[in-house]
Order: C-alpha cells, then structure tokens, then sequence
C-alpha cells in the first residue's frame, strides 16, 4: 500500500505564520511532501467545523489546520478557538467511524520553516499510514471543495517561495 | 429560551433507516442560539450523514435547510418544496417545532435529531443553566426570585433538606458537577432583601394540575385573536 | 395520661409521654420476597427498643415495601415505625398508604423527602416530589386531627398516628435547623429522629438552639446513633454520605484498634458512650439507633447503656 498510496492533504494556513513559514521553508531549500496543498486564511479561527467536514466529504484523506503560536495569535485567540474545532471534528469522526487522526491543529510562528516542514512531513506519514479516506469521490476535488465551502473566507494563493520546485525535484542538497 | 442537545449519530441513522432523500431541517431560533440545531449545524450533520454514506456505500441524497422558526405556520411554508421532496425530514427544532413540522406535513416521515432538555439561562457563553420547568404556578416571588422547584433536586417547598451541605447539593449532576442549594440561595437572598420571614411560611402543596399532569395545556387571548 | 388523650395510642407515643428515655431502632427490608428477614430482625430487636423504624426503599434502593414489612415486624412483637418518603409516591399513594397501614394496626409515621433516586439502584426513576416532607406532615395530621384528605373531602374514621419526621442538625444553612424544625412542629410533627451523631459539640450547640426556641417542649426529640463496624465504615460515611460529619478522632479512635472483632468492641463502647452522654443533653428523650446491616449489635448496646428493661406501658 505505503509506496502506491499518495495522499491528498488539504492544510488551511494562516497568513500571518503558517503560509510565511512554509515561504520560508521554501527559501531554505527543506523538503517536504507534495501532497498537501494549502489554503491561505487570514486566521485559523475563520475555519469552522463545516470546512474541515466539507474537504472529508470531498476526499481528502487528512486535513491540518497551522496557526500561530498559542498566545500569540494576530487576532488573540483565532488559533485556540481553531484548536477546539479540530478536536470538535475528531470526535464527530469517531462517531462516524473514520479514524479522528485524519484531522490536526498545528502551531509554529512564521520563522519556523523547519516546524513546517517538519508538520507536513509528519502528518503525511500519518496519512499514509492510515490509509485512504474512506470516503472516495470521482472527479471531485478536496482543494476546491474546502475552498468554495470557505466562500470569501480563503484568501487568494499566493506563489511560495521556490518551494515548490524543490518538492518537485524531491531532492534539494 | 429552549435548549436541546443533538441526538447520537448512530440514533439518528436508526431513525432515518433506508430512506434515500433526506432534508435535515435546521431551526434559527432557540436551538441555533444553543448552537444545537441551527442552520449551520443542520450543515454540519448533513454533510456527516453523506460522509458516513459514502464510507458505507449506501446511495443518498442529503439536503439541509432551515426555517426561521420552525413553531410558526408562516416559516413553514418558506420550506414546503425542500419537505415535499424529502423521504424523511432530520428536525433539528425543539419538540415544539419537530411536531409542527409533522402536524404540518403530515404525514411525511419528520424525526427528531435533538433531545429538547429544558428552558435555561445562558450562564456564559456556551454554557445554559435550567431555571424553569413551566409548572403553571410560579411562586418565586416567594423564595426571593429562585424557583425550588426546577433548582432544588426534590423540589422541595419548605426549605433546604438534610443534605445542604456548604451551599451545595447532595445530589451531582450527569456530568458529576456540583450543584447548587437551590434553598441555601434562596435564604442568602431573602435574608439579603430583609425577607427572612419568608422562609418560614408555610407553602401548600403545589397545584400540578396547572402543569403537565394537568394534560396538555392550551393557552387562549380572547382579546387577542383575529376578528 | 388516659388514653383518649393520646393521639395514637401507639408504645413509643406512650413511653414518649411517661417521661421514660425512649429507644427506637431500625430495620432495613431485604431487596428479595424473603419476610424471613424481616421477622429474624424484629425477633432480634423485641425488648430491646420501643419501637423499630421500617426504612422506605432506603438510598433509593428498591426493598420489601415499608408497610408490609411493618405488619410482619409487629406480627413478631415490635412496634413498627413506618417510613414514607415523598420520592416514590404522590399525594394519592401516600394518603391511600397511610389508611392501608393504619388497617394493618401501624400507628407511628416518619415523613421523609427521601434519599435521591440518584443514590440508588434505578437513578433513571422519576422523582415523585408531589409533596415535600412538611406538606406530608400537614396532611397526614389533617387526615388524623381533622379527618380530611388533603383535597378538603372528609373521611369517617380517621387513621390514628403519632408523627415522626427527620433532621439532620449537621446540615447546612446551619442557622437554619432549628427554625426549619419549628416548620415542621408547626406542620405537626410529634417526634423527630436526628440524624446519626458523631459530632457532639456541633450538636449541643444545635439543642441549645432548639431550646431557645423552646421547641424541645413541642416535639419529642431522639437523638440519632449509629454504631460503628470498622474505620472503614467510619471513612466511607464521612467521605461518601450527605449530610454526614463524622469527626476525624472518631475515626482515629476507631482505627486505633485491629481490623474486625476490636474494632467492632470499640464502635460498640463508643455508642454506648455517646448514648450516655446524649441522654444527659436537656430536650433529648430518646435514642435512635441506626445499626447499619448490624442489628445483633443493638441488644448489647442498649444493655451496656443500662436502657433495659425497657418500659411496659399498656
């Protein structure tokens, strides 16, 4: 399976840490996997339980939320109101059951490019290690469905940092 | 205002069975301010309901929708088509719109998605207090604006039972959380307004009649209604 | 006293009113169809106390009921105490008990609220709480003084029962007590049993408030004992049981002793002790003692307090 399986990670990063720590991964030439593919929020605390839900239902086979540093959030407490959702979504997915792994909250400051790295490159192992998401649908989109489910809430993607042409190498150094 | 919890996944799977069309209908009045049963999350547990369809390969159509108030005629038929095309309706409401709903369709297929549990005081946010259980015959005018008989756990009429001990219950909640004396409250307060008196009095048994073992109660404004 | 003057008739009333130091005691029914119990446990107490009160599903737990078992305890030669608590039945089944009971010749009534459900073996049962302790108090003294139901209708022959109810002088507001046992003379209450005693300063201190009051002239007042078995009980009651205060040197006086038999001889000489000291407090007219699943203890107890013979007064 491990090998074969690529999973689709769905990250909703916040402007002011997470999206900047993963520029700045990409300007320190780390790798990480391919596989997440990240929305930009201008707070983690915009993210509502229905988002992470909506990228599941679409086939997403784990979703992360990356906020600032507890205590230090733009908006004072967006990253902690974040963390009670994601913990809210795993209990609803153990309820259904669907492994509540499948669903994270991250933290690191905008200088952490290697704690970026490093979450991406953790929750993907995870992720395969889980398996795919139960929930499979032809043709549809995780990326785009959190997206449109996110409404005016996403900000637009901005290109990173030559990371991706690194991850895309899949060997920097 | 009226609280309600939602119901446990598996139950509401129970009660949907193999209906293919379902509306999970949210209600925007009470139950959203709870949080329980609004629109938002009327989203939420249809878009769970299609999760778990998937995952278990059962074709279904899941749509959610919500009415202003669920209680009102009116609202009801903001709704009508979204029923009319449902196998099964999901209510979110408390057991005052769950039933219009079904009065109103009847006799389409409406099941309940929440347990209505009481009419509380929102203590802080996220956090609801029972303060009434509607009997009929308030008498809080008595025992300094406290109602023993949906805060004391025997509803006692006469004072604080032999299990008060430093201002608390002898009796936990569900959750093992402490419970406040509803009669200690009372006599701080009454002695706080200069009314220990009051304390003393006897209280006759109450009139239940006037609550629900009386039968289903109707209200009716002669004054009020349409000419 | 002649005996029209009593108000039940019943042996307790009558040593109550000779100025005799009165001793109830208590049984618990069995939680099976099994009267055998019940009878062994009267046999055992007969001579030894005045009467025995007959617990009411106790901690909310389901047992043969208070009246059948109070039939059997007097078939064999106690007086019986019937417990009625407001949690399992409403104004009806209370009214229509207490003249069942009264048929079968039960005479003395302890109105109680009740443990709560949650304490017992069904804690998804339905409270009852139509009436609480004091409005049971009223109406069964109505019911007895002026021959009426509760509704107002009257009845023709009236039940005759003396009146017990409970009070815990160790619960809180604690400036409360004795005026809520004023409530409860002022509803009708011919006796009280206190809750079991182990803090005896806190409870002087009640009594001196009681007879400021003036209420121990009102209501005859037993003073509640419960022999202890073991420390572990000891803990168990300070830690787990409402309404409890159980001072920490009972508990070191007990623990001071081997685990079982010592143990036991200790709790027994220390009820003895308190029952003596009890019987000194102005206002007290008796004991209750409680003997928890120990009812062979009582007999022993009630001798070495130098209570025997108990008094005839027919």
């Amino acid at each position: 399976m491990e090998g074969t399986f690529e999973p689709e990670i769905i990250v909703f990063a916040c402007h002011y840490c997470a999206y900047a720590a993963a520029d700045l991964a990409g300007s320190m030439r780390l790798q990480y996997p391919s596989n997440i593919r990240m929305i930009k929020l201008p707070c983690t605390g915009k993210l509502e339980v229905i988002h992470l839900l909506r990228a599941i239902e679409a086939g997403a086979d784990g979703v992360y939320a990356a906020g600032c540093l507890e205590g230090e959030c733009h908006y004072l407490k967006g990253n902690l109101w974040a963390r009670k959702r994601v913990n809210h979504v795993k209990d609803l997915l153990a309820e259904m059951g669907i492994e509540p792994e499948r669903v994270e909250m991250y933290n690191m400051s905008s200088a952490e490019g290697a704690k970026f790295a490093a979450a991406a490159t953790e929750f993907t192992q995870r992720i395969k290690e889980l398996g795919p998401n139960p929930v499979k649908r032809e043709g549809v989109s995780p990326h785009a469905a959190a997206r449109e489910a996110l409404g005016g809430v996403a900000m637009p993607d901005e290109p990173l940092a030559s990371a991706a042409a690194i991850v895309e190498e899949g060997h920097a150094e | 205002m009226i609280t309600a919890e939602r119901k446990p996944l598996d139950e509401i799977l129970e009660l949907v069975g193999d209906k293919k069309k379902i509306l999970v209908a949210g209600c925007d009045t009470c139950v959203a301010i709870c949080l329980t049963g609004g629109e938002k999350e009327a989203e939420i547990l249809a878009s769970e309901l299609r999760i778990l369809a998937e995952k278990d390969g059962r074709a279904v159509e899941v749509e959610h929708t919500a009415a202003i108030r669920q209680c009102e005629w009116e609202y009801l038929d903001m709704i009508a088509d979204k029923v009319a095309a449902a196998d099964v309706v999901l209510s979110m409401a408390c057991g005052i719109g769950i039933q219009s709903l079904a009065e109103k369709f009847a006799p389409k297929l409406v099941m309940p998605a929440v347990n209505t549990n009481m009419l509380g005081m929102p203590q802080e946010h996220a956090v609801w207090l029972e303060r009434c259980v509607a009997c009929g015959e308030c008498r809080i005018g008595l025992t300094g604006g406290i109602c023993p008989v949906v805060r004391c756990s025997k509803s006692l009429m006469n004072g604080p039972c032999g299990g008060s001990h430093d201002g608390l219950c002898e009796v936990t909640g569900p959750e093992k959380e402490e419970i406040e004396c509803a009669w200690a409250l009372i006599w701080e307060r009454l002695k706080a307004q200069g009314r220990e008196e009051l304390m003393f009095t006897d209280r006759p048994p109450k009139d239940w009649s006037k609550s629900s073992s009386g039968g289903p109660r109707k209200m009716v404004r002669e004054e009020a209604k349409p000419v | 006293m002649t005996a029209t003057e009593y108000k039940a008739g019943s042996n307790l009333e009558k040593v109550l009113a000779s100025g005799a130091f009165a001793v109830t005691g208590e049984c618990g029914p069995p939680k099976s169809a099994d009267g055998s119990v019940i009878e062994a446990k009267a046999k055992l107490l007969k001579g030894y106390v005045d009467a025995v009160n007959i617990t009411d599903n106790q901690t909310a737990v389901v047992r043969v009921c208070s009246m059948a078992s109070g039939y059997v305890a007097q078939q064999n030669g106690v007086e019986a105490i019937m417990q009625m608590t407001c949690r399992d039945r409403n104004r009806l089944a209370m009214q229509a008990d207490i003249l069942g009971a009264s048929t079968l010749g039960i005479k003395n009534i302890l109105c109680l609220t009740g443990d709560h459900m949650s304490f017992g073996n069904h804690p998804q049962a339905k409270g009852v709480h139509d009436l609480d302790a004091i409005n049971l108090i009223k109406m069964y003294k109505d019911m007895r003084d002026e021959k009426k139901f509760q509704c107002g209708d009257e009845m023709t022959v009236a039940p005759e029962l003396y009146i017990g109810c409970a009070e815990n002088p160790f619960a809180d507001p604690f400036e409360l007590r004795a005026l809520r046992l004023r409530k409860k003379i002022e509803a009708g209450a011919d006796f009280i049993q206190t809750q079991c005693i182990f803090n005896i300063p806190k409870f002087k201190q009640w009594m001196q408030e009681v007879r400021a009051l003036g209420l121990h002239k009102e209501v005859k007042i037993l003073a509640g004992i419960t022999p202890i078995k073991g420390a572990g009980m000891a803990n168990y009651m300070k830690k787990f049981v409402p309404g409890m205060d159980v001072p920490q040197e009972i508990i070191d006086r007990i623990s001071g002793q081997e685990k079982g038999a010592p143990q036991q001889a200790e709790g027994k000489k220390l009820a003895v002790e308190m029952i003596k000291e009890l019987a000194e407090v102005e206002g007290v007219a008796g004991v209750h003692i409680m003997a928890v699943e120990w009812e062979v203890a009582v007999p022993e107890i009630v001798e070495a307090a130098g209570l025997l013979p108990r008094p005839a007064v027919a």
